[in-house]
């Protein structure tokens, strides 16, 4: 047997899980095992996987707080979906998809870059304030946008439609807060599955490259770091402009996986930036994978306890606090380690005999 | 070596691990979800049951189920209660009557938390439940989402108060409410030849998608009018408390009349701060200003003289709303707004459609829906929003828009 590392076998577990789960959805939806409701969660369960692994990047990995996620997500959709509608025609759908993503990629790259020169240079939780900021500045900028294209080009206003003077055959791209409607269905399961492995592939290596450990030195001892030469910002930007541009491709994901648009509160709010913060918290701060399962399993939750109507978001509340005393609390992590040696333990005696 | 084998061991019970981890997950799912449709049969069974202890009539010809969506909880979950109670009423209206040609009817609204995305989960879980025909969305946006869902399966959808463009925009959809842009026109053009006003401010919600709508229908179909508008305020959801600056701007200008295409609760809000500042002025609005009489801790006085357009007023004397009131008011306990008529509208208008095109429980969802795209041109609804309303086959309603004005703490009819 080849060597493995221990990191490398881990990163193989990890990529096996998401493929092989992949797999047995796949057979499960050809046998129709699946119900429409689980099919339909696909695409979300993809995008929410993957903002919660760029966010674990910053959080994890980085050692920074961002509460402004929802908001890559935020410009990584709106700007593929203006791409999107603008080249519906001119383009075959699937190159069009494929430059939609990196548009968003780049984009919410290009906006994380920005918004983190000024605060990564500071030290504390300003990077949390700025973000958190962001994340609804984004919001209502979008929703104050006007963006129209016709013969004579690209109009844009922050009033209203009528001042965009458009020629009647134009088409209008971004309604203020309407949102963009008819974006292209351009998402689907296997997409985003590849998009997961994409990012994995990016965030595994990113860690256990020259560069990952320089950023995780930051994290564990700035001082120490500082003193061996590592340039912090120039680190902290390359880690949180990754985990932006990340969010930007859940965020196209998103975006072409519905027929309109809007920039709500409920999707791109705060409330959505800290819905992934609990993706990575429940799942492990730094632990890729416990983000995916965590990721996943809050998603469904809340659908699968339909049945309940009106008690839902209240069963659904609770259930996020016993499975953040269940991960984290000191008495509970003890009772699993006991219980967990009482199976294993025994398991690895017979092994050893 | 005994190391290694022991890591390999662990690394595969950890893979075995994930992979049952995976595996009963995925299986829960599918327990779960039938659970949940298990359940909510369970649960509409029972409704049934007293609809049929209450209903002596006979229903023989199986169920219809009818798919609901709505936001039920969050900030727009007034409009989604009312519109689920508004339905749920005419279902067991029509179920105590015997059903639709006799056919008990099942209503099964879900929530959607007015989110697009949430929207379309509700759908598939509808789908899953079984639904044949969709009541829904209550709102833009989310109806625009699923309207490409069941145009996709072939569902006849019908939104009872979706009113952007967009929503019925596939063939498959109709809806009961006047859309944006017809609000915007009518109420522009109601303005313009009852002389109402030579000079007009607007203040709308820069960052609500009806608000804007009609804004902008009024702006260009008052370039058609003998009026002109001389103030736009906007605000967003945001900071809906102070309307001072938009209020003076409109007094600045010289308005004789502020229009006023939003919700009730900004427009008392608006109303108040006006009397505040001494603006006295005439005022205007859509159906969203429906309910402003009911507002808490508001002087009802205020609204004295205010003009809306709205299809429907709780306080109208006619049979139909009469007994809708009653009925409304004896089960939720409170006095129903146009969103529960437009849900009560949208059921006997697919009750109408499906007598019309003779559907039975046995067809198929596309059955079911390329027969009622044919009925619904041929049908005339007499609901609580309208007399003889009809439809074409772009899915917009044909009806009178119905101007009130406040007097004397109610609605009558101008």
């Amino acid at each position: 047997m080849k060597k493995l590392s221990k990191t490398t076998k881990n990163n193989l577990i990890t990529y096996g899980m998401v493929i092989l789960a992949y797999i047995i959805v796949q057979i499960l939806v050809a046998t129709g095992h699946v119900s429409s409701l689980v099919q339909g969660l696909l695409v979300p369960f993809c995008t929410y996987v993957i903002v919660a692994i760029a966010l674990n990047l910053t959080v994890g990995i980085l050692g920074e707080l961002s509460l402004g996620h929802a908001g890559f997500m935020c410009v990584g959709a709106f700007t593929s979906a203006v791409f999107s509608l603008a080249f519906k025609d001119a383009l075959p759908g699937g190159l069009r998809f494929f430059i939609a993503i990196l548009i968003g990629a780049a984009a919410a790259a290009l906006v994380g870059f920005l918004v983190g020169i000024p605060v990564l240079r500071l030290r504390g939780d300003y990077l949390a304030i700025v973000t958190l900021a962001f994340g609804e500045i984004i919001k209502n900028i979008i929703n104050a946008l006007y963006l129209g294209v016709d013969s004579n080009g690209i109009h844009f206003s922050m009033k209203d439609a009528m001042s965009l003077n458009m020629e009647p055959d134009g088409l209008m791209l971004i309604k203020g807060a309407q949102g963009v409607t008819g974006t292209p269905h351009d998402s689907n399961f296997t997409v985003g599955v590849i998009l997961i492995l994409v990012t994995l592939f990016i965030v595994l290596n990113f860690i256990n490259s020259r560069t990952g450990r320089a950023v995780m030195s930051i994290r564990d001892n700035r001082i120490a770091a500082e003193s061996v030469g590592i340039n912090i910002t120039k680190y902290k930007l390359i880690a949180f402009t990754v985990s932006a541009s990340l969010a930007g491709v859940a965020g196209v994901l998103y975006a072409h996986n519905l027929s309109t648009l809007n920039a709500l509160p409920k999707n791109f709010g705060y409330n959505m930036s800290i819905m992934i913060l609990v993706f990575v918290v429940l799942g492990g701060i730094g632990n890729i994978r416990g983000s995916i399962i965590a990721a996943v399993l809050l998603t469904l939750l809340p659908e699968v306890l339909r049945g309940l109507s009106d008690y839902r978001m209240l069963i659904y509340a609770i259930v996020l606090i016993v499975m953040m005393i269940f991960n984290w609390s000191p008495n509970a992590i003890f009772f699993r380690k006991r219980l967990a040696q009482r199976f294993l333990g025994n398991k690895k005696a017979e092994k050893e005999a | 070596m005994k190391k290694k084998m022991l890591s390999l061991v662990l690394a595969g019970a950890m893979t075995a691990a994930v992979l049952t981890g995976c595996g009963s997950s995925a299986s829960t799912t599918s327990d779960a979800a039938t659970e949940t449709a298990a359940e909510t049969t369970e649960e509409a069974a029972g409704t049934e049951e007293s609809a049929d202890a209450e209903a002596s009539a006979e229903t023989s010809g199986g169920t219809f189920k009818i798919g609901g969506i709505g936001p039920l909880t969050g900030g727009a979950a007034v409009y989604g209660n009312a519109a689920m109670n508004g339905s749920q009423i005419a279902v067991d209206e029509i179920n105590a009557a015997g059903g639709i040609n006799g056919m008990t009817v099942e209503l099964n609204f879900q929530d959607d938390e007015l989110d697009a995305e949430k929207s379309v989960n509700a759908y598939n879980a509808l789908k899953d439940w079984g639904a044949q025909v969709l009541d829904g969305c209550v709102t833009s946006a989310c109806s625009i989402a699923v309207s490409d869902k069941t145009a996709q399966d072939q569902m006849f959808q019908i939104t009872p108060s979706g009113s952007a463009v967009e929503c019925v925009a596939n063939d498959n959809a109709f809806r009961i409410c006047f859309s944006d842009p017809n609000q915007g026109i009518a109420s522009a053009q109601y303005i313009g030849e009852n002389g109402l006003a030579t000079k007009v401010a607007v203040i709308y919600d820069s960052s609500d998608v009806y608000s804007s709508g009609i804004y902008e229908k009024f702006v260009a179909e008052a370039a058609n009018q003998p009026f002109e508008i001389v103030a736009a305020g906007a605000f967003t959801a945001d900071n809906k408390t102070d309307f001072s600056v938009q209020l003076q701007q409109a007094k600045d200008a010289g308005a004789d009349l502020v229009f006023l295409p939003i919700y009730y609760t900004e427009a008392s809000l608006i109303l108040t701060q006006a009397a505040d500042m001494g603006f006295d002025v005439a005022f205007f609005g859509c159906d969203g200003l429906d309910g402003i009489l009911n507002v808490e801790n508001f002087d009802a006085t205020l609204a004295e003289g205010v003009m809306l357009l709205t299809p429907f007023a709780a306080d109208a004397t006619d049979d139909l709303t009469v007994k809708f009131v009653s009925a409304y008011q004896e089960k939720y306990g409170e006095t129903p707004n146009q969103f529960a008529a437009d849900g009560y509208d949208t059921i006997y208008t697919i009750k109408a459609a499906a007598e019309k095109a003779g559907i039975t429980a046995d067809m198929s969802t596309e059955e079911i829906c390329a027969a009622l795209k044919a009925a619904m041109t041929e049908i005339s609804v007499d609901g609580l929003t309208g007399e003889g309303i009809t439809w074409d086959a772009s899915g917009e309603p044909t009806k009178a828009p119905k101007a009130v004005v406040i007097k004397d703490g109610a609605y009558t009819a101008m």
